[in-house]
């Protein structure tokens, strides 16, 4: 359930999205969440966002996964993944920790080197962990707060900084600098579409659980940051809060 | 203590014990119950073919009574909790474990031979509040963290908490419940767990 970097596929209309949003949704009253103060916004958004990825994205990716072979599906997943880990070593080193970007790093090396430049992640069949670091992890450890959460359609549940990392991440990733702008935009259409494949597992085990999909997926995305940026040691929550 | 004497001690109470359960570690019983239930769904034909009747049958059996529902409640609760009169305390209770029960089936019918790695348990052996560590190894994909948060009351372990990848399954409702209240009291909370879980409120 990695709550990913790719979703910025999306990223650079979205990122227009994201300042209309906290635009508009400053003149709205009466926030519940304190996390969430744009809350009537992002609740339409993602009202939007349910309509066109109920109707034209799912069904595509469901498509995707359900016919293409799955060594096929693995592969581009690796791929994608390569792109990960050097974003990872990037912004592990740039949070000082030194051990993730390591391993980040040599697993860019290998996995190029040996795996067919990312094709096959050989790193990780030896046993190299993967960091998964990202921009707004980044940020989060120079001190800056999440923010105002956000819902974006197509991106999904971010917040001003992770938001801010995804931007960040799509002016800077290595596709961005493929010379060929079709090539690019397919790399990125597949992308997204894998990114998006890996969320359906998860997705009717929310329909089931959830009273409120909306709230649901906010509190389980600010947790589940929460704890990528403490490493699993999130100091203990307060019984109540509200 | 020494090891041995401690060992030795331990096997003592075992013998001695009412119930060898009741005297059992915190991570042997996650990891004994895990065993059972996965043994069973990967062996019974019914949950095979996706029998969710049969699924909840085995987690009603198997894994209800290791958890503590009325403190998962009170915790996904928050301080409203405290404003519930007893008998709505316990409805919510019991429509808060038909939820989580079938969320869990639900979740476990996705399990496909994935392996549990459980982790060496970290704690004061004298503790009676502990998380219990494991993972769940997927091919091909990353890891997925999940641990326990267990409590001991009269003599036997029972989890309050399950942590999947950082993100709590009880304090997640802590918004959603919350939100209900504020809308339409705690009668309303128990009216919408009611709807969801099929049941119709009265």
């Amino acid at each position: 359930m990695r709550i990913g970097e790719r979703r910025l596929i999306a990223g650079r209309l979205t990122a227009v999205a994201a300042s209309a949003a906290m635009l508009a949704a400053c003149a709205t009253t009466g926030p519940a969440s304190p996390a969430d103060p744009f809350e009537p916004w992002n609740r339409g958004m993602y009202e939007v966002h349910q309509v066109v990825d109920g109707h034209i994205v799912k069904p595509a990716v469901q498509a995707y996964v359900d016919y293409t072979p799955k060594p096929i599906q693995q592969t581009i997943r690796n791929f994608f993944g390569n792109i990960d880990d050097l974003v990872s070593a990037i912004t592990g080193l740039m949070s000082g920790k030194m051990e993730l970007a390591g391993h980040d790093l040599g697993r860019v090396i290998i996995n190029t080197l040996f795996g067919i430049g990312g094709l096959i992640d050989v790193a990780s069949d030896g046993g190299i962990p993967k960091g998964d670091w990202d921009f707004g992890l980044a940020f989060g450890t120079w001190g800056f707060p999440q923010g105002p959460y956000l819902f974006v359609p197509l991106l999904g549940p971010t917040t001003v900084r992770d938001g801010t990392g995804l931007v960040v991440r799509a002016y800077t990733g290595p596709v961005g600098y493929l010379p060929d702008v079709p090539t690019r935009n397919i790399l990125y259409g597949i992308g997204a579409v894998d990114l998006r494949a890996e969320a359906l597992q998860s997705e009717s085990v929310i329909d089931q659980a959830a009273l409120d999909r909306y709230t649901f997926i906010r509190r389980a995305y600010l947790q589940r940051r929460q704890y990528l940026l403490y490493e699993g040691k999130v100091p203990p929550e307060k019984e109540d809060q509200q | 203590m020494s090891m041995a004497i401690r060992a030795g001690l331990a096997a003592l109470a075992a013998a001695l014990a009412f119930s060898v359960h009741a005297q059992e570690a915190p991570d042997a019983l996650v990891k004994r119950v895990s065993q059972d239930v996965l043994e069973t769904i990967k062996s019974d034909p019914k949950i095979q073919s996706g029998d969710q009747a049969r699924i909840r049958e085995v987690m009603e059996s198997k894994l209800a009574p290791n958890f503590d529902f009325e403190r998962m409640t009170a915790l996904a609760m928050g301080r409203n909790w405290r404003q519930a009169t007893p008998e709505q305390q316990k409805r919510l209770t019991s429509e808060f474990k038909t939820l989580l029960v079938r969320t869990y089936s639900g979740a476990l019918t996705q399990y496909r031979d994935q392996k549990i790695d459980y982790k060496p348990l970290r704690a004061d052996p004298n503790a009676n509040d502990v998380i219990v560590r494991t993972e769940v190894i997927r091919q091909g994909q990353p890891p997925v963290q999940i641990d326990y948060g267990m409590e001991k009351k009269d003599g036997a372990w029972k989890a309050y908490d399950v942590v999947v990848g950082g993100v709590s399954l009880v304090t997640n409702y802590r918004d959603e419940f919350s939100e209900q209240v504020r809308g339409g009291g705690i009668d309303g909370l128990i009216k919408t767990l009611a709807t969801k879980n099929g049941g119709g409120a009265k």
